[in-house]
């Protein structure tokens, strides 16, 4: 199982990343990811990039853009390419199958996080060199390596849900996005849409709550909705209807 | 090893209101080549996505190497190779590249994977092109290459939908030979869909012909040709005149007399004594250049059941 799970982790990245027709826009769009921010904004906010919760926001935003362009190719995308009937007469199992295609999304946007998370260290100290070496409180590491893995595998199972029936990869994609969208979108205008009193109220609010207790409730929300997302993908992904629909 | 590669027994299966497979009942002996041939849309595809535990049949049964395909679809998907209706190569990769892929899923260890590997692309013509995107290639390359992905893993049974469609002629007569091989020598049964019935009739030893979903015929080329195509002899000559056609038509062995330009073709009921319909030719003043025996070809056969059936 672990064997076919790291055969089709390996077949994902070959295909997306490794041909030489892809290699050129791969390596931009790591640079891009990385250099905003592991480089660029660590810059900008000076040593206190390694105590701000600002970063945990980056890197779970910047990390699940990744996984979203790459898990939407998931099952459309070998849909479209006809390439997923021959995957699926094949002796890999249903799980590994579904746990390869996440595995590979995640790994990539998680891995893709840790890198910045410790460039924006070696940033801030090399830039703004005080004694020894400083690395970020503990909160805002572990917080960020925890919730861009969790927000990794948020979009990933919710990509695998959703390219298991959408026609295309582009359908997929842009499904996905509208999701995405909704559920940044909702917070921030409805927040605009409370009295200004009630803001204040809010505000006041979250600066006096213990940070690390709201971290540890959302971590665990988010891992139970990845389960239910993943178990919900298990049972959609049925061969016969992947190959009808 | 079991004797029967697969039975069916009855199998059924409909999308919606179409019947897309209806009560069909077939064995296919072990180690030979069966054709399963028939029209677009027949009932082809969906039986090899059936037998391979794709998809569920709406009732009936079928057991491929002796194991139910409801129940042992990834037991049979572990023995079998297939090319479907499509190449499913990933076109972004290499040819190697898509080998490998298939030599890990089949988990073959890597040295052994390597030398096969080699040993297809080197034996199909690919061996100097293999580190090209598949996607840069001709349909036929194409074809070749997930054929040798068919064959990587060494399955006891294999499936191939359509497998020269788009092949050269010498690359398809290479295959051919290649898939009489594996069965002779290592008794692979091969499960071949075509609508060329001239590498049906070269290759397989059994023919199953499908229309509509259902089968109507079952048996060797030569049995098939008996029983539907039958004996004709074909004469070659000038004068012939319509009496003389006339009393042809109207013989017991005759089954019916066609004249085209300079020869007439006369069908037949099974092997009969010919002599007295040339002398029936003879007697009525054709002067006959030549006159020759054969069967009525698979192609023939074929055209016939289906249009009997429509």
């Amino acid at each position: 199982m672990i064997a076919d799970i790291i055969t089709l982790v390996w077949k994902e990245w070959k295909e997306i990343f490794l041909q030489k027709s892809n290699l050129r826009g791969g390596i931009l769009s790591l640079a891009i990811f990385i250099g905003i921010s592991g480089i660029f904004l660590p810059l900008q906010a000076g040593r206190e990039w390694l105590s701000s919760p600002l970063g945990l926001f980056i890197w779970l935003w910047f990390s699940v853009f990744m996984v979203l362009s790459m898990v939407t190719d998931a099952f459309a995308g070998e849909r479209e390419r006809h390439t997923l009937e021959t995957l699926l007469a094949s002796r890999l199992s249903d799980q590994a199958i579904l746990l390869g295609k996440i595995a590979a999304s995640v790994i990539y946007g998680w891995g893709m996080s840790i890198a910045s998370i410790l460039l924006g260290a070696v940033t801030v100290n090399i830039a703004f060199r005080e004694g020894g070496f400083a690395f970020y409180q503990t909160q805002v590491w572990l917080g960020g390596v925890v919730f861009s893995l969790l927000g990794c595998l948020l979009m990933s199972t919710l990509g695998v849900l959703v390219s298991l029936k959408a026609p295309t990869a582009r359908a997929a994609y842009q499904k996905l996005s509208s999701i995405l969208l909704v559920l940044f979108l909702v917070p921030t205008l409805g927040m605009n849409l409370v009295p200004e009193e009630t803001q204040i109220k809010i505000m006041t609010y979250l600066a006096t709550v213990n940070l690390a207790q709201v971290m540890g409730v959302a971590a665990i929300v988010l891992l139970v909705v990845d389960v239910g997302l993943f178990f919900a993908a298990r049972s959609r992904f049925q061969r016969e209807k992947l190959l009808l629909d | 090893m079991n004797s029967i590669a697969i039975h069916t027994e009855q199998l059924s299966r409909s999308f919606g209101r179409v019947q897309a497979l209806n009560g069909v009942t077939l064995d296919v002996p072990s180690g030979i080549i069966f054709g399963f041939l028939g029209p677009n849309g027949a009932g082809k595809t969906t039986t090899i996505r059936l037998l391979l535990g794709l998809l569920a049949p709406t009732s009936g049964s079928a057991t491929v190497l002796g194991m139910d395909t409801q129940t042992h679809g990834a037991e049979i998907r572990q023995r079998c190779g297939a090319l479907l209706e499509h190449t499913g190569l990933y076109e972004r990769m290499t040819a190697e590249d898509n080998l490998e892929l298939y030599g890990r899923i089949w988990q073959i260890p890597p040295a052994e994977r390597q030398a096969r590997i080699r040993s297809l692309l080197e034996s199909t013509g690919l061996w100097e092109r293999r580190k090209e995107p598949a996607g840069q290639w001709s349909r036929g390359m194409k074809q070749k290459l997930a054929v040798a992905r068919a064959l990587l893993h060494q399955p006891q049974l294999l499936f191939l939908d359509e497998p020269t469609s788009g092949m050269d002629a010498m690359a398809a007569a290479a295959l051919r030979d290649e898939l009489v091989t594996l069965v002779r020598q290592h008794g692979v049964t091969v499960f071949l869909t075509t609508h060329n019935m001239a590498e049906a009739e070269k290759v397989c030893q059994q023919v199953a012909v499908i229309r509509q979903g259902q089968v109507l015929m079952v048996g060797s080329p030569d049995e098939l040709r008996l029983r539907k195509g039958g004996q004709r002899l074909e004469i070659v000559g000038r004068g012939f005149s319509e009496q003389a056609l006339a009393l042809l038509r109207q013989r017991p062995e005759v089954a019916g007399v066609n004249q085209v330009d300079q020869h007439i073709v006369i069908e037949l009921h099974g092997e009969v004594d010919t002599a007295p319909l040339v002398q029936i030719l003879v007697a009525h003043g054709v002067q006959i250049d030549e006159v020759r025996r054969g069967k009525a070809s698979l192609e023939e056969v074929f055209l016939t059941l289906m249009e009997e059936e429509k």
